[in-house]
């Protein structure tokens, strides 16, 4: 048999997934007025009210506080909530990956600690990976711990992490280092989760272009961090760091961003367009559902306990290209002067939609990044 | 829903039969006119060509599904023979309750322009009109054609193309796209039937799309590998060029396209069996668009990373490639796809979007 390079096995969804999905369409029904344009934002009580449903954590372990449903169900809630624009900001970091990375290489007293905590949206979690001088390139972290009595202290700083002013833990990645010393750059990767009400943590707003408040740059100045709040061993970061970019990048939120402006599309267009612009909205239509297959494959996958992880770069770099490739479809068949205060739904989503777009192909790895996993994949490096 | 283990064993077989047979060597004669009847019987011999055609009729009664994949690995291997107007004709013409044969078959119309008829004449039937670019038109050893009669649309089986004026043609690749003139010629009416089953044009050449998607799929991954063995060991600059960073950004992106466009046709072929037919439509649809989008993309970069020996004559990623240029605009291009897929989704409304994506 020939080479084959990536594997994307058809998944049918079981009945209960299909239920599962009516469910969310009720619930999301009844609070239509919590649904955004483009970025579910932040809202707790949503997130309580999908606790109480168990739709978080619904993968995880009972004995967790999870409800151990199928990873295709879950993709189906997650898919359903993204189209909507619901608001996933409280809970979504954690139950995409700080959740899974606690369940995989935390201990027993972490997970009872922790996971419950998570599924009653109790706690959210933000992601304490890129610095100053380490974007792409995690290896350069320069953060650093060196053991002290009873845990470790902590110096270095974070940037772009998102809601880290309004997540109550960060799991942090640095480098153990002695006293004195420079960090190794291969060596000494370790993960701690840390309470960002702590001393010695002071968070600082980085607005984006849009003027918004969601980055931010956090200082760790002699941090003190519990020996139990070690994640996995330490040394171990690296492989556990990987593992949690892994369900980051697995997830359907990497091709769902701007589905807004294709349905707005749609709606400009009306029921009997001419042929070209049919074909225009058409050609994005193919791509969106061949990503959704895709992507159903990895869900597949992730059930089977595969880690897809080459999978995972080959649908998030098609899906982001295929996003950005929507606001330059869209001015074409329907130009307009982009105006984010547009009282006309299309005119306004067009302009989030073009300001939104560059971050697509760099937050969880950039395309050059994932597009290198990939080659890997295929055997060049 | 993984594919059946005996599927999997008869696509190995296939595998292995076009890797020994269906050689540079063989594919190069057919182009030059010689119709490999060695490589036809050797095909035929797995009774992949008839599979779908019922047991009765001298069939499998196998799922079009299968046959589909079986149409990934004749694309894989550019095997130049007519294996998926053979499938599709030997299905018509099993549904109407006419004959079917081993031997290589082809059907017509293939375009949406064209138009055949027939009308009685006395016990028989008189057809005319004209198809063009029919895939081995000229060499296949029976026809089935699909002419509007009196009462609908009717199927005319014939034995050899004697009775019709014949315009030799051919496509990017070299594979005969033959036009066939047919002037009032007397057909018997033992070899005229009533289209059945929904075995007729429309669907004809919605399988018809959908076996270009299937075969540019396994085109693709072919000039992946011809692509991924070239650039690891073609050295420049003292290296592996599939060392440098910008050749494996393009490797990357060929890859994405052709898991994209398999995934894609895939999807199509497990919509044979949906039961929405407008969803079904949709989803052959999307196989084809994106497919040939994918196509578009993939045979550049294959080419871009081969550098001037992709180009010639000799080297073997031609093979693949031009069948792309020319797969992806037969049983209509990307752009005739998308109109389709655009005004059912248009037609439905921007608030069914998502309902429609998530049901297909």
């Amino acid at each position: 048999m020939t080479f084959q390079a990536f594997r994307f096995d058809p998944v049918e969804l079981p009945p209960e997934a299909q239920r599962l999905r009516h469910e969310v369409r009720d619930f999301l029904d009844a609070r239509r007025d919590k649904l955004e344009p483009i970025r579910g934002g932040r809202d707790r009580t949503f997130s309580r009210e999908m606790a109480e449903r168990g739709w978080i954590g619904m993968t995880w372990p009972k004995k967790y506080g999870g409800h151990e449903r199928s990873a295709l169900e879950r993709y189906v809630l997650i898919e359903e909530m993204l189209a909507a624009g619901a608001p996933l900001g409280f809970h979504y970091t954690a139950d995409r990956q700080s959740g899974p990375n606690i369940l995989r290489f935390g201990s027993e007293a972490q997970r009872e600690r922790f996971i419950p905590a998570i599924t009653r949206a109790e706690i959210s979690f933000c992601i304490g990976m890129s610095e100053p001088g380490s974007g792409s390139d995690l290896a350069g972290t320069r953060t650093r711990a060196v053991k002290v009595d009873g845990g470790y202290r902590v110096n270095g700083s974070k940037l772009w992490t998102s809601n880290a002013h309004q997540s109550d833990w960060m799991i942090l990645f640095c480098k153990m280092a002695r006293e004195g010393e420079e960090v190794d750059r291969h060596a000494g990767a370790t993960q701690f989760l840390v309470d960002l009400k702590s001393p010695g943590i002071e968070i600082r707003p980085v607005l984006n272009l849009l003027g918004e408040h969601h980055f931010n740059e956090v200082f760790l100045t002699d941090l003190f961090v519990p020996q139990d709040c070690l994640l996995g061993e330490e040394g171990s970061g690296w492989k556990q760091v990987t593992s949690e970019l892994g369900f980051e990048r697995s997830a359907p939120d990497r091709f769902l961003v701007l589905f807004k402006l294709l349905k707005e599309m749609v709606r400009v267009a009306g029921s009997n367009p001419d042929r070209a612009t049919a074909a225009a909205i058409g050609r994005m239509v193919a791509q969106l559902a061949t990503l959704r297959r895709m992507s159903l494959s990895i869900a597949g996958m992730l059930q089977a306990g595969e880690q897809p992880l080459n999978e995972a770069a080959v649908v998030k770099d098609l899906g982001t290209r295929y996003e950005q490739d929507l606001p330059i479809v869209a001015r074409t068949l329907f130009p307009a002067e982009p105006d984010i205060g547009a009282a006309d739904a299309y005119v306004a989503l067009l302009a989030s939609s073009i300001m939104n777009a560059p971050r697509l192909s760099i937050q969880g790895g950039t395309r050059e990044i994932l597009r290198g996993i990939i080659a890997r994949g295929l055997g060049l490096r | 829903m993984a594919m059946r283990e005996e599927t999997r064993l008869l696509l190995d077989s296939m595998n292995r039969l076009f890797e020994d047979r269906s050689t540079k060597d063989v594919i190069d004669r057919a182009e030059r006119g010689a119709f490999p009847a060695e490589l036809w019987r050797a095909v035929a011999e797995t009774g992949v060509p008839l599979a779908v055609v019922p047991e009765a009729a001298g069939g499998a009664g196998a799922e079009w599904m299968d046959v589909m994949a079986a149409l990934r690995v004749a694309g894989r291997h550019a095997a130049p023979i007519p294996l998926a107007e053979t499938m599709i004709a030997a299905w018509v013409a099993a549904e109407a309750g006419l004959e079917v044969t081993e031997a290589p078959m082809t059907i017509a119309p293939v375009r949406r322009e064209d138009r055949l008829s027939v009308e009685r004449d006395g016990h028989g039937w008189l057809l005319s009109g004209r198809a063009t670019r029919v895939p081995w038109g000229a060499q296949a050893s029976r026809l089935v054609l699909l002419a509007d009669g009196p009462g609908g649309e009717m199927v005319v089986a014939l034995d050899g193309t004697n009775s019709a004026e014949v315009t030799a043609g051919r496509n990017l690749a070299g594979e005969p796209r033959d036009t066939l003139a047919f002037n009032a010629v007397p057909v018997s009416a033992e070899a005229v039937a009533p289209t059945r089953g929904g075995a007729d044009r429309a669907e004809v050449y919605r399988r018809g799309a959908l076996a270009r998607a299937m075969m540019m799929a396994g085109a693709m991954e072919r000039a992946l590998d011809t692509a991924l063995t070239y650039v690891q060991e073609r050295q420049q600059f003292g290296r592996q060029i599939s060392k440098f960073q910008a050749v494996q950004q393009q490797m990357a992106v060929l890859a994405g396209q052709t898991a994209a466009a398999v995934a894609a046709a895939e999807a199509g072929a497990e919509a044979l069996s949906h039961p929405d037919p407008e969803l079904r439509e949709l989803l052959i649809a999307v196989a084809k668009t994106r497919t040939g989008d994918a196509a578009t993309l993939a045979t550049e970069i294959a080419h871009q990373v081969h550098g001037a020996i992709g180009f010639t004559q000799e080297y073997s990623l031609q093979l693949s490639t031009r069948r792309l240029w020319s797969w992806r605009d037969e049983f209509g291009a990307e752009a005739e796809w998308a109109a389709r897929i655009g005004a059912i989704v248009c037609a439905r409304g921007a608030d069914a979007l998502w309902p429609t994506l998530t049901a297909a």
